[in-house]
């Protein structure tokens, strides 16, 4: 193979569904060939089975949405919060100065391991699990949206000088479009982490959601449940990821190379 | 009173990590009148677009002063339109919206905005171009953005850091005679970097010859060659007798920049 030739289109497809074909091939020897015991792993037939008695019998589907609700309300809490500081750290050194030691200090902070004390402070209810995910959240894109705008060309922006363009109107109409494609890369990146805070903070104290049914379902050893939830959590990042870069695309087609 | 002066302006770039400090310009004065044509020629690393930057504003003297049109410069302004050496068109605006930049940050209204625009593309004979993104356009065709985008704003003072460094050298002589002719018809002061012999010598009307660093101005050269010019002058033996005695200067600065 010659090093960093592209492929077409269709064979990326075949060699991206390959590896699950592959993959779901492996797992069925394994479960199907009495390799492993069925009670640590089930197999795909059985998973399958057992979905389709979540989706039917147990309303999994409401667990689904409110899952994705947390997601959702989380990420945009962090977000509404991360990106004006972020931007106002890139632009700005002296703000940078005064808010990067602490958030990097704070970056390295585990939003699980604030859950008891969160816990502690909002209870069990849709604050708490907003909560995990907004800490897990906002730090990390305050900094990389600072490192973005703070990025930007200098010689974009001498250019802007040099036509009469003030202070503000830089920020506004140079470092700001310069950055707001990354800007959206960065947030299709935080909401994939988004997901595996959310289903940590479902697995405690926690009355519905995907990460909640897996605790009950490990309290019954039901291994196809659990496999099920995490592959509706894959295909639920999958399709989300898919959607933001799309739409990432069609709002920055002049970032693409 | 003269357009631009620079007086006893001079640059020391502070040691890098305990370094010792680089002296880019040792002190320079420098006047330049109304609507002249001057290049400003020299080996490179010797300060001459330092010496641009600080007459844009971009760069603080760290001795002495410019004074453009009788006011001191303590910042970029509109009134001197700067061309880069690289692209910097704005990558997320079509080459209409890149030549409106100035435009629109002064509040001109929309109407007005399109008129400079339209006349500005066909200027740089970029008409069908207007809605195309910057990526979309050749390197010289960037270029010629770059400067209809400065021009549009209607500066005093054009400010050019060897605009055409990066084009091939077809592309570099239509560019030449293009900017040649805006500049016939428009009438701008004009200070251009280069370290293109002939070329500082086929736009100019007077050429200064900076020594290697630390820049100082080695040679003040009137260059009066007819006009209108276009690319047979080139070849002409009156530019080839300038090119001749700058090729000297230049050679000796060169050799100690080495």
């Amino acid at each position: 193979m010659r090093p960093l030739t592209p492929v077409s289109r269709r064979a990326r497809i075949v060699l991206g569904l390959s590896f699950f074909v592959l993959f779901v091939a492996v797992w069925s020897v394994a479960t199907f060939g009495g390799f492993v015991r069925p009670i640590f792993l089930a197999t795909p037939i059985r998973m399958i089975d057992e979905g389709w008695r979540l989706m039917t019998r147990f309303g999994f589907s409401y667990d689904i949405a409110i899952t994705v609700w947390r997601v959702f309300g989380g990420f945009v809490m962090a977000t509404v919060v991360a990106v004006p500081i972020g931007i106002l750290m890139g632009a700005y050194k002296p703000i940078e100065a005064f808010f990067e030691p602490f958030v990097s200090f704070a970056r390295y902070l585990p939003a699980s391991a604030f859950i008891p004390l969160l816990i502690l402070w909002a209870g069990i209810g849709e604050m708490q699990k907003l909560l995990v995910i907004f800490i897990g959240a906002v730090f990390q894109i305050i900094l990389m949206v600072a490192v973005a705008v703070g990025s930007t060309r200098r010689d974009l922006v001498e250019a802007a000088y040099t036509l009469g363009t003030g202070d503000g109107g830089v920020v506004r109409h140079v470092l700001l479009p310069h950055a707001a494609p990354q800007i959206a890369e960065i947030l299709r990146l935080v909401l994939g982490w988004a997901w595996t805070y959310v289903i940590v903070a479902e697995l405690i104290g926690s009355s519905a959601g995907i990460g909640h049914m897996i605790v009950d379902s490990q309290a019954l050893l039901n291994t196809g449940q659990i496999i099920f939830g995490i592959i509706v959590i894959g295909l639920i990042g999958l399709i989300s990821d898919f959607a933001f870069k799309a739409l990432n695309r069609s709002m920055f087609p002049w970032s693409l190379a | 009173m003269s357009h631009v002066v620079v007086e006893g302006v001079s640059r020391t770039f502070p040691g890098k990590r305990g370094g010792e400090p680089t002296v880019a310009l040792s002190p320079i004065d420098l006047t330049v009148e109304r609507n002249d044509f001057v290049t400003i020629l020299g080996p490179s690393g010797c300060g001459k677009s330092t010496l641009l930057r600080i007459v844009a504003g971009l760069d603080d003297p760290t001795t002495g002063q410019v004074m453009v049109a009788g006011r001191e410069v303590v910042g970029p302004g509109p009134d001197r339109g700067m061309v880069f050496q690289s692209y910097t068109l704005f990558p997320w605006l079509t080459v209409a919206d890149n030549i409106a930049f100035g435009l629109r940050r002064k509040g001109v209204p929309a109407a007005q905005q399109k008129e400079i625009v339209d006349f500005y593309l066909g200027k740089t004979g970029l008409t069908k171009f207007g809605k195309h993104l910057p990526k979309e356009l050749s390197g010289g065709m960037q270029q010629r953005v770059a400067i209809a985008r400065a021009l549009a704003n209607d500066p005093d003072i054009l400010l050019l850091d060897e605009p055409f460094g990066a084009l091939d050298n077809q592309t570099r002589g239509l560019m030449q005679e293009l900017l040649l002719k805006i500049w016939e018809d428009d009438q701008k002061t004009v200070l251009f970097v280069t370290h293109d012999i002939e070329e500082a010598i086929f736009l100019a009307s007077r050429c200064i010859v900076m020594t290697a660093r630390p820049g100082r101005i080695k040679a003040d050269v009137e260059i009066d060659l007819p006009r209108p010019r276009d690319y047979h002058l080139k070849t002409s033996a009156a530019l080839l007798a300038f090119k001749e005695r700058l090729t000297e200067d230049i050679r000796a600065e060169a050799i100690k920049a080495l």
